[in-house]
């Protein structure tokens, strides 16, 4: 039988939905085609007037040297962020997992660094590391490493990388918790009798059943990484050394506001936009068949 | 193959213990029902044996090896849960060779074990299917089948039938029996319904507050109930009880309530005076000529089943709380006063405090 709400006035229905539709055309529909159309232009350099192009912004784009490097870049950084902050946040969940006493506490304590402010994150990440005053950077020294990811281009990445899984790793480890304790305690028993260790029971029972939480955290780490992570490299590296930590999105606001290129700043804005959807249809049409629900 | 020995098996959490000292000797193949009330400890008593639960003292022994610090992946044993706690990602099949993958059998012989069990259970066509498109009967026998195919020294089940609905439970109950009789395989069971516990064991634990109260055979528990808690416990329709003290001569029970039951044991002679709880199960009581008959039943209410028909009402006067079971479609009526007569050797004198028994007369 179908269950279908039915309403006495032909209005009401769309009135309910106004104030999503609302949001969803103010922060959404505008902005983007907003880029979209301005893509298509190219303003003088003091911003007062603008000449159509055309795709002439896509295509310098795409013969851009610097552009195709923040294409890897960005795949480099999302990868490792996605490996490295889900990694940690299963292992940590695992472990309070087998927590009794004051297992609330433990949680309560992992879970703050989600409550650190993007900027604020980096900007203590960067005192950590700071090659003149940085503690860990200090101690490097100590230990006969010269740290200094100002110059150095691979320890910028790392060390953004490090401050941005560390902010999702509470994010991660809340739904990996969560996702461990809906498995039901007798599947891991009759594995126990079974016969399997407790690595063998975590890769054959514990991880399979975990697949549908692993997914979806997949696709939200990427997306964060993506786009969230602005705020921590534009405090911790400013896209530098020498473009090493430029991931696309960062790109955009060094293009527009820094380099006052708004057409190709809107351009990029598409092809972004344009990236993350096929990436999420990828995700959903061949990772999910994978999944055991 | 293999016996199981549990010596004043004891479990506590904190300060509290839950297991009073249990000791059971479990013969090589033969089947072992452990009986209870919810909270009575026969779960734990069970993952204790599994090695799912520590053992807080006392020792568990299974083919003759103390077990209380082995891990259960090495005690030999196969479990089957209440849940079934199917892997929901394995197929069929998958969840039966699990075991035998991590044991390292070679794939043929793995394929042959979970081809044999498969047939012995009816699984065969169900092989590829994956737990969630099995009904709830299926699910059971897959449960089993995981169990079997590892041929374990002893099977552990854990309140195994309670997820199926009466008819399947009842077809399953034969099910596991004739599989246990054919396989030969030491079985402790744990179940809270007494029709489970009375058909299927060689031997009954009736279990309460973490003590064993009797472990006996069925017919034994039935027959000759070791206090008043296995009396009620154990039957259907439950037992009734009646507050009395035997008579100074030993000739007469006389009811707190009213009234006496004449006996001829003289064995009783020696008990005189003292206060006893006297048991009368429903079915040990018949119609009979009022000069033959021990006590009257002043009838208040009539349940008729067909086989048989259930008289309510009070012993010796009006009153609830007295059963009794009459064979066929009795005639009578509410407000009667039936006279009845006790079956020989079928009325249980327990002592007033402690509920143990005394004697059966």
């Amino acid at each position: 039988m179908e269950k279908r709400v039915t309403f006495s006035h032909k209005a009401l229905p769309y009135l309910l939905v106004a104030p999503q539709l609302v949001i969803t055309f103010v922060f959404f529909l505008w902005p983007a085609s907003q880029a979209i159309w301005q893509s298509l232009f190219l303003p003088d350099p003091f911003g007062l007037s603008s000449e159509f192009v055309g795709l002439e912004n896509f295509r310098f784009l795409f013969g851009d040297r610097y552009y195709l490097e923040s294409f890897t870049t960005t795949a480099i950084f999302s990868l490792a962020v996605t490996a490295l902050s889900m990694s940690s946040a299963l292992l940590l969940a695992v472990m309070a997992d087998r927590v009794i006493r004051g297992a609330t506490a433990y949680k309560t304590l992992l879970i703050w660094p989600y409550a650190v402010a993007p900027a604020i994150a980096g900007v203590m990440w960067l005192f950590m590391f700071n090659p003149s005053i940085g503690l860990i950077a200090y101690y490097l020294k100590f230990l006969g490493y010269n740290w200094n990811h100002v110059l150095n281009g691979g320890e910028a990445m790392f060390l953004v990388v490090v401050a941005a899984s560390w902010k999702q790793i509470s994010y991660n480890f809340l739904f990996f918790l969560a996702g461990l304790q809906a498995i039901p305690k007798s599947l891991i028993e009759a594995a126990a009798i079974d016969g399997a260790g407790r690595t063998y029971r975590f890769w054959t029972i514990i991880f399979p059943l975990l697949s549908p939480t692993t997914f979806f955290l997949l696709v939200v780490n990427i997306v964060y990484a993506f786009f969230e992570t602005f705020g921590i490299i534009h405090t911790v590296t400013a896209g530098g050394p020498e473009r090493s930590t430029t991931i696309l999105v960062y790109k955009i606001y060094a293009d527009g506001f820094v380099g006052q290129d708004l057409g190709s700043s809107a351009a990029q804005s598409v092809i972004l936009m344009v990236v993350v959807a096929i990436l999420t249809v990828v995700q959903f049409r061949f990772i999910e068949r994978r999944v055991h629900y | 193959m293999a016996e199981i020995k549990l010596s004043d098996l004891r479990k506590s959490y904190g300060r509290t213990e839950v297991l009073h000292g249990i000791d059971l000797e479990v013969a090589d193949g033969e089947f072992i029902v452990i009986v209870g009330p919810s909270g009575c400890g026969k779960s734990t008593l069970l993952r204790m044996v599994a090695g799912l639960e520590t053992v807080t003292a006392g020792s568990i022994e299974i083919a003759g090896r103390a077990v209380n610090d082995v891990e259960p992946k090495d005690r030999d044993i196969a479990m089957v849960f209440q849940t079934y706690a199917l892997y929901p990602h394995m197929s069929v099949f998958g969840n039966m060779a699990y075991g035998l993958k991590i044991a390292g059998l070679s794939k043929s012989e793995i394929d042959e074990r979970v081809q044999k069990a498969a047939r012995m259970l009816e699984l065969s066509e169900l092989l590829e299917r994956k737990p969630r498109q099995l009904s709830g009967g299926q699910r059971q026998r897959v449960a089993m089948g995981r169990a079997i195919v590892r041929d374990p020294s002893a099977f552990l089940f854990d309140e195994p039938l309670s997820n199926l609905d009466a008819k399947l439970r009842v077809q399953m109950r034969l099910e596991i029996k004739q599989l246990q009789r054919s396989l030969g395989t030491t079985s402790l069971y744990v179940t809270h319904d007494q029709v489970e516990a009375m058909t299927l064991a060689d031997r009954l634990v009736v279990m309460n507050a973490g003590v064993a109260e009797q472990i006996d055979t069925p017919i034994s528990v039935y027959e000759h109930p070791a206090s008043t808690f296995v009396a009620g416990f154990i039957g259907s329709p439950a037992m009734n009880f009646l507050n009395a003290t035997v008579g100074s001569n030993g000739a007469s029970l006389d009811l707190t309530e009213g009234g006496s039951i004449a006996l001829e044991a003289a064995e009783l002679a020696k008990n005189g005076g003292r206060d006893v709880v006297a048991g009368i199960r429903p079915e040990h009581v018949e119609t009979a000529s009022s000069e033959k008959a021990q006590l009257t039943l002043h009838v208040t209410a009539v349940e008729t089943l067909g086989a048989d028909t259930l008289a309510h009402g009070g012993v010796n006067g009006p009153g609830t709380g007295f059963t009794v079971r009459l064979a066929g479609t009795a005639k009578v009526q509410e407000g009667d006063a039936v006279p009845l007569a006790i079956a020989p050797g079928a009325l249980h004198l327990f002592e007033r405090d402690s509920g143990r028994r005394i004697a059966d007369v």
